[in-house]
């Protein structure tokens, strides 16, 4: 009784997913493609590799280029984008000595409250505060961008896909729609429809194309550099934000993969020691090979 | 249970001796995993899954313990409060890595001991019991995963969290109310997030509770064995101390060193990136997809496209989304049936010829395609991939299994343990001497 009804079961649920599979198929055949071509898909680029000193297993943290990328930041993204799990203390990290992270600290102001009246007022940031937000709240930041909000950057380099590689190639990535080619062909050529809605740009490494931010390093020197540090191009410039903003997605990262290699060291060893002790415990049952 | 030349348990000081006449706790764990219980001696690395399972549980129980201290699960901070662990807490990040790496790894051992289960037959008698109480415990797994995916309130937690209790709302009129009731509101909020944390927190030791009746069960047959021929004699087994603990603990190293491999250089290439944005009900991701260890279901899920509908009308008996969630439960569920709709005599793959043929070239790459059909969006040629494997998987089980086990002619078996270890058995040629042990 069992065996019939779960024949028929069995039956009744691979017919319905054959049924399905035909009228999948029959709709492939009659659109003559398995799927829509769509811009988002054929004019996507993958991220270009920034080649950071943190890639890898045995990735260390640059902190020249780390300190770079925090003065990138601090003078051109901290405009539009907040950074609210990184602390000013947590900048001690990059090299930063105290004095530097009291200093930077003060240069932001921060919500506070008066101790003397009570009410609502911005004083200036302590090692202890977090990096303020740039906008009191969503809908200051909404309409200040033309209603898209500017995301928190603390962890963009964890919630994309390939994120340190994102981070550098989108913001050199800010293409003219109308020369950038595939194949040899612009993405007009291929999607007559394909617009680019106003305030919005064009940048074949964002996920539909369109990114509402515009190029926001677009000159070579846009920051000043310190004595002794590489040209600030653009290309310099994302690299180090890039580097920055996977130190702030994942501090320990670099501690992470330094714990990791004396780890796997101590498993292997003993990994062989059990085997070994395997094979021992086990020699005296062992069937003998019988002779050819 | 135990067969009559089980080794008996000494109490050598006066400790034990006290402890054994007023709690006999060494004599229990001896008879357990130690000399006092036979193993059957042929057992090959496929048998090392379930002390690794154990292993995972407890390791998963004390990880979680300790983020629990730091966690909170309030729909405001539970973000925030995931982030300080991975920040501010002392080896936070270690935790927290060690917690969801620790989830996969939990899951892949448990696919492995599942599947170890399909090609042996371990779920034939006189294992029901053993094999029921592990669905029961897959299950329980997989309630507990989907709930701690939804904690630290990422995208793909919130919108996790709204599809998979939205399949509730497929069951004709009393849908909707259950999902609402399931989520405590309209939508996953702070009463689904605490509800969830609770439950989080109470079903893994209900899953420690049914494996100790999934091994009270095993130990009252015995294990299976790769031959599948039962043990007969004492020379068919050796005690599981010293010989599989010495096994197994070189099976958890190797485990270990692919655990911690993924734990200090990929911790988040199992996970989804979206994971990382705070969860935002206004905005949809692009692909929501569950962790990797649900995915073969939710093709399955995905896979049901068309109504069930009286033919050349418009009279629908059955709509596509129900079908697709009474199909994932029945992917499952059908397991718990696994010992009567097979009944050959014959246990292990390694004796039946029509079987192991539907299990490599059918079961195991349907298995796959729904893997990886799972993962993917939900476009073509994915759908079209999963429906076919979805038909061959219910048909692999509920068609092809009874009838296999019908018309298949087995090939000879070994006559014991013994002889398939060490290529002839002297009961076996002395004949009379052979006394079959009864289980």
């Amino acid at each position: 009784m069992i065996r019939l009804i779960g024949i028929l079961t069995g039956l009744f649920f691979a017919l319905m997913a054959v049924w399905g599979f035909g009228t999948g198929l029959a709709t492939v055949i009659s659109d003559g493609q398995l799927k829509e071509k769509t811009a988002e898909y054929e004019f996507h680029l993958k991220p270009r590799d920034a080649g950071l000193a943190s890639d890898g297993a045995f990735g260390k943290w640059d902190l020249a280029q780390l300190q770079r990328g925090m003065q990138v930041y601090k003078e051109v993204c901290a405009a539009c984008h907040g950074l609210k799990f990184v602390a000013f203390r947590d900048l001690a990290a990059l090299g930063y000595s105290e004095a530097e992270v009291k200093a930077i600290a003060a240069g932001f102001q921060v919500p506070g409250i008066d101790p003397t009246t009570g009410e609502a007022n911005t004083r200036p940031g302590l090692p202890t505060d977090y990096f303020p937000s740039p906008y009191p709240n969503a809908v200051a930041a909404a309409a200040a961008n033309n209603n898209a909000i500017p995301p928190d950057l603390s962890l963009m380099a964890k919630a994309r896909k390939d994120g340190s590689n994102y981070v550098y190639s989108l913001l050199t990535g800010y293409r003219d729609v109308n020369t950038f080619t595939v194949d040899g062909k612009t993405v007009k050529q291929v999607f007559p429809e394909f617009a680019t809605p106003p305030n919005t740009h064009f940048n074949p490494y964002f996920a539909n194309l369109n990114i509402a931010m515009a190029a926001p390093l677009m000159v070579d020197g846009q920051v000043t550099y310190a004595e002794g540090q590489p040209a600030p191009t653009v290309d310099q410039m994302s690299k180090d934000i890039a580097a920055f903003l996977t130190w702030t997605a994942e501090p320990k990262k670099v501690k992470r993969t330094q714990v990791g290699w004396p780890v796997m060291g101590f498993l292997l060893f003993a990994t062989i020691l059990a085997w070994m002790a395997k094979n021992q415990v086990w020699a005296a049952i062992k069937p003998k090979k019988k002779k050819a | 249970m135990s067969f009559p030349w089980a080794q008996q348990y000494q109490p050598t000081n006066a400790f034990t001796r006290f402890m054994d006449e007023k709690l006999p706790l060494p004599r229990l764990v001896y008879n357990a995993i130690g000399g006092g219980y036979p193993v059957p001696r042929n057992l090959n690395y496929m048998w090392n899954f379930g002390v690794l399972a154990g292993f995972c549980l407890v390791l998963q129980i004390v990880t979680g313990v300790v983020l629990a201290m730091h966690y909170a699960s309030n729909a405001q901070v539970a973000f925030a409060s995931t982030e300080h662990i991975m920040r501010d807490v002392n080896w936070g990040w270690m935790l927290r890595y060690a917690h969801a790496n620790g989830a996969s790894m939990f899951f892949a051992v448990i696919y492995l001991h599942i599947f170890r289960g399909f090609f042996y037959s371990s779920y034939k008698a006189p294992r029901e019991m053993v094999w029921l109480l592990g669905v029961v415990i897959f299950l329980l797994m997989m309630a507990t995963g989907f709930m701690g995916y939804v904690l630290p309130w990422g995208q793909m937690s919130f919108w996790g969290a709204k599809v998979i209790t939205g399949l509730f709302g497929a069951i004709p009129l009393v849908g909707e109310p259950i999902q609402v009731w399931l989520l405590g509101g309209y939508a996953p909020d702070n009463a689904a997030l605490n509800r969830f944390f609770s439950l989080h927190y109470l079903l893994p030791f209900v899953i420690a509770g049914a494996v100790i009746l999934h091994i009270w069960a095993l130990h009252l047959t015995g294990s299976s064995n790769p031959t599948g021929v039962e043990v007969k004699q004492e020379s068919d087994t050796i005690p599981f101390h010293p010989y599989y603990t010495a096994k197994d603990g070189y099976g958890l190293g190797i485990f270990l060193l692919i655990y911690c491999a993924l734990l200090f250089f990929g911790p988040n290439l199992l996970g989804h990136p979206d994971n990382y944005i705070e969860a935002n009900p206004l905005s949809t991701p692009a692909h929501i997809v569950p962790e990797w260890y649900f995915w073969p279901f939710y093709a399955i899920l995905r896979a049901f496209t068309v109504d069930l509908h009286i033919p050349f009308t418009a009279i629908v008996i059955i709509e596509a989304k129900l079908l697709g969630v009474l199909a994932m439960f029945a992917a499952i569920l059908l397991w718990f049936f696994l010992p009567w709709l097979d009944k050959g005599p014959v246990r292990s793959g390694h004796y039946r010829p029509l079987f192991r043929k539907f299990f490599w070239f059918g079961l195991i790459p349907a298995m796959l395609v729904l893997f990886y059909c799972g993962g993917a969006p939900a476009e073509e040629p994915f759908v079209m991939l999963s429906q076919i494997a979805t038909a061959y998987y219910f048909l692999h089980f509920l068609v092809v299994l009874p009838i296999i086990s019908m018309i298949e002619k087995p090939e000879p078996l070994p006559y014991s343990i013994t002889e398939a270890v060490l290529g002839e058995d002297k009961a076996a040629v002395l004949g009379e001497n052979a006394q079959p042990v009864g289980v």
